[in-house]
């Protein structure tokens, strides 16, 4: 199997994701390319609606999918998932946003994260409680949470238990949607080190799918920004904080503003005009034409398509090759 | 330095439900002047809203509630106003601007109808100028068609322009007090920046007070002129933005701080967390409630509550409520 050594974690290709609504046809992920190499810790962004949320529930399955293709550790998921269900849910974990909508409220913290134990037939009663215990050690709990349900946690409590479920069959790849999101600012740290940590403890590959950018260049490898269901840009993380290429990229990034109050008083903002576009309804061409600042005729009538810029990612933006690319 | 505008002083509010009794602020204030921003910052729970709104009797439902201390707005004492002068107040004085703009707007009448009620009520103007003043505020608040907009019903509107139309109901009354809680909380990066934006600018052009209740650094570092710590119903820190965000001194701000990552910084700032949860301000222990999680604790700070002190001698004063950092540090306090 030297080839699912070298293969990437995560490899989709020409992924469409649609949904047939009442007002229409939803165009949530609209032909994305990604890969996610082994051991990486992979961001995804973007704002509500560019399909981040979709993207992730379709790499796993979760989501079913209008057309393209998924591998993961060299395997065509779907025929994985098919052929060996549980061994698929051994190499791969999803954890959700919401701790709480994602256990059941009346197992305790014991009972959920022995129960994947079970189902995988993980050793004897003995060997799985050792295992549960390791898990609450791995995720920095107290074992006093065993006998406790999910509601009387804190948030930050939640999300560890979920971790811990997540990890409880040893999962090579975890795909984490917006896990950060709900908990309060000084929590989040605590769960983002946790997540750093667990991925240099156990050489997980992470993929996490996130809105708070500085938190994502804190602790990814690799980020992929997404805009309308496209893949607006990717590439590493440094690299791509430093230099941003697409113009949405260098808007996004703007936005956020700096924690001292000295620099925002000075600092050169870009205000995009208006929301994004409805994924029901694409403009043409580039689909971040009607608010890019340096859009040109030809940004309005063809769609770009990734390609290498100068941090050594890729963008999809007429603007941008290789050597240069636009400033806003 | 300009008179407050509106003042809390030694607040006390009790929330109880059937089971259970909170201490949601627990003898805390500010104040703000015309022509400026407080920034109130706290994690959830801190009560930091409750603090803001809890005086204009603007609190959660179903639970009942002990208040207790001073509050005054335009000199006003507003705790012993009737009813009808307090709802009065808050239509005009006051206005609100929420996370959810559906909780302010009336999602069965159209937009532009509900901003013109609010002037007429408050601002007291004609109907026909009433109809205006709203097409302008709508146009003010960044609303692009304004004339189309105004007859559109709130479901029709996208969630950043359901954010500016709320703001511009907010503004309706012509209040002198803005109150921004979360304003940017549930919406998307690049929308947030141009929230933000245009707060400030309304700020700058009618010079009315705002306090910004939000738990997002980011935000408060781009408006406030003054900030107020808030930790389990207690002011722990508060002086002017760049002294609290730059030059914190209580270990609850500087963990608070060094938990935000500044992505433009060219090392890695770290995510330092600070261990441990809120308490739960069920159970009242005396002394600081920041103890459990501090790692300067001592013996001193579980028996006595930390009184704020100020430091230095800047011209926008700079309170802390931690002595042991203080002493161990030996910062120069103000006599």
């Amino acid at each position: 199997m030297t080839d699912a050594i070298v293969a990437p974690a995560i490899k989709a290709t020409g992924l469409k994701v649609h949904f047939q609504t009442a007002a229409g046809l939803v165009r949530a992920v609209d032909g994305v390319d990604l890969t996610v190499a082994q051991g990486a810790f992979h961001g995804i962004v973007g704002e509500s609606g560019c399909g981040k949320t979709t993207l992730a529930r379709a790499l796993i399955g979760l989501q079913p999918v209008t057309d393209g293709q998924v591998n993961i550790l060299g395997r065509d998921r779907a025929e994985w998932a098919r052929a060996d269900r549980k061994g698929f849910a051994r190499a791969v974990q999803f954890i959700f946003q919401d701790p709480l909508g994602s256990m059941s409220r009346r197992q305790t913290v014991g009972q959920t994260l022995e129960e994947p134990l079970m189902i995988h037939g993980t050793g004897d009663g003995k060997a799985r409680r050792a295992r549960v215990a390791e898990l609450l050690d791995l995720v920095a709990l107290p074992d006093t949470v065993l006998d406790r349900l999910p509601r009387s946690l804190s948030g930050g409590q939640r999300q560890r238990v979920s971790i811990a479920r997540a990890l409880a069959l040893s999962p090579q790849v975890l795909i984490c949607d917006e896990p950060l999101s709900a908990l309060d600012v000084s929590v989040r740290a605590q769960i983002v080190n946790l997540f750093a940590r667990l991925q240099a403890q156990l050489g997980l590959t992470i993929v996490i799918v996130a809105h708070d950018l500085a938190i994502v260049r804190e602790v990814c490898s690799a980020v992929t920004v997404m805009y309308l269901g496209r893949v607006a840009e990717e590439g590493a993380a440094r690299r791509f904080f430093a230099d941003p290429a697409h113009p949405y990229s260098q808007a996004l990034l703007s936005a956020v503003p700096s924690p001292d109050p000295r620099i925002e008083a000075t600092r050169p903002r870009i205000l995009l005009e208006g929301d994004p576009p409805s994924p029901r309804n694409p403009p043409p061409g580039c689909r971040f034409s009607t608010r890019c600042p340096v859009a040109e005729p030809r940004c309005r009538e063809m769609e770009p398509a990734l390609r290498a810029v100068p941090h050594g990612g890729a963008a999809a933006c007429h603007l941008a090759d290789a050597s240069i690319h636009a400033m806003i | 330095m300009t008179a407050p505008i509106y003042e809390v002083e030694g607040l006390v509010i009790d929330l109880y439900t059937p089971s259970v009794s909170v201490r949601a602020v627990d003898v805390a204030g500010f104040h703000v002047a015309p022509g400026e921003t407080l920034a109130i910052v706290g994690e959830s729970g801190s009560g930091k809203t409750v603090m803001t709104l809890g005086p204009l009797g603007l609190l959660p439902e179903g639970v009942a509630v002990d208040l207790r201390g001073t509050a005054r707005a335009d000199g006003k004492d507003i705790l012993s106003m009737s009813p009808a002068d307090l709802s009065r107040l808050r239509g005009g004085f006051f206005g609100v601007i929420f996370q959810d703009p559906m909780s302010a707007l009336n999602p069965m009448l159209k937009i532009g109808p509900q901003l013109a009620r609010q002037a007429q009520l408050y601002a007291g103007l004609s109907a026909e100028e009433a109809r205006k003043e709203a097409v302008s505020l709508l146009a003010r608040s960044g609303i692009p068609d304004p004339e189309d907009r105004y007859g559109r019903y709130p479901h029709e509107l996208s969630g950043g322009m359901l954010q500016r139309a709320m703001i511009a109901l907010a503004l309706a009354a012509r209040p002198r007090v803005l109150i921004a809680d979360e304003p940017t909380t549930a919406l998307d990066a690049t929308v947030q920046a141009q929230i933000l934006a245009l707060i400030r600018q309304i700020q700058k052009e009618d010079g009315i007070a705002v306090i910004l209740i939000t738990h997002d650094i980011g935000a408060v570092s781009v408006l406030a002129d003054r900030v107020a710590v808030l930790y389990a119903g207690q002011v722990a820190e508060e002086g002017s933005a760049v002294d609290v965000l730059t030059a914190p001194v209580h270990p609850y701000t500087r963990g608070l701080l060094a938990s935000v990552p500044d992505f433009r910084s060219d090392h890695a700032t770290g995510t330092r967390e600070i261990p441990g949860i809120p308490p739960s301000q069920t159970q009242l222990e005396p002394g600081c409630r920041f103890a459990d999680r501090c790692d300067l604790v001592q013996s001193s700070c579980r028996t006595h509550r930390p009184p704020l002190v100020r430091l230095g001698a800047g011209p926008v004063p700079h309170r802390v409520a931690c002595p042991v950092v203080i002493a161990a540090e030996g910062i120069v306090t103000h006599d």
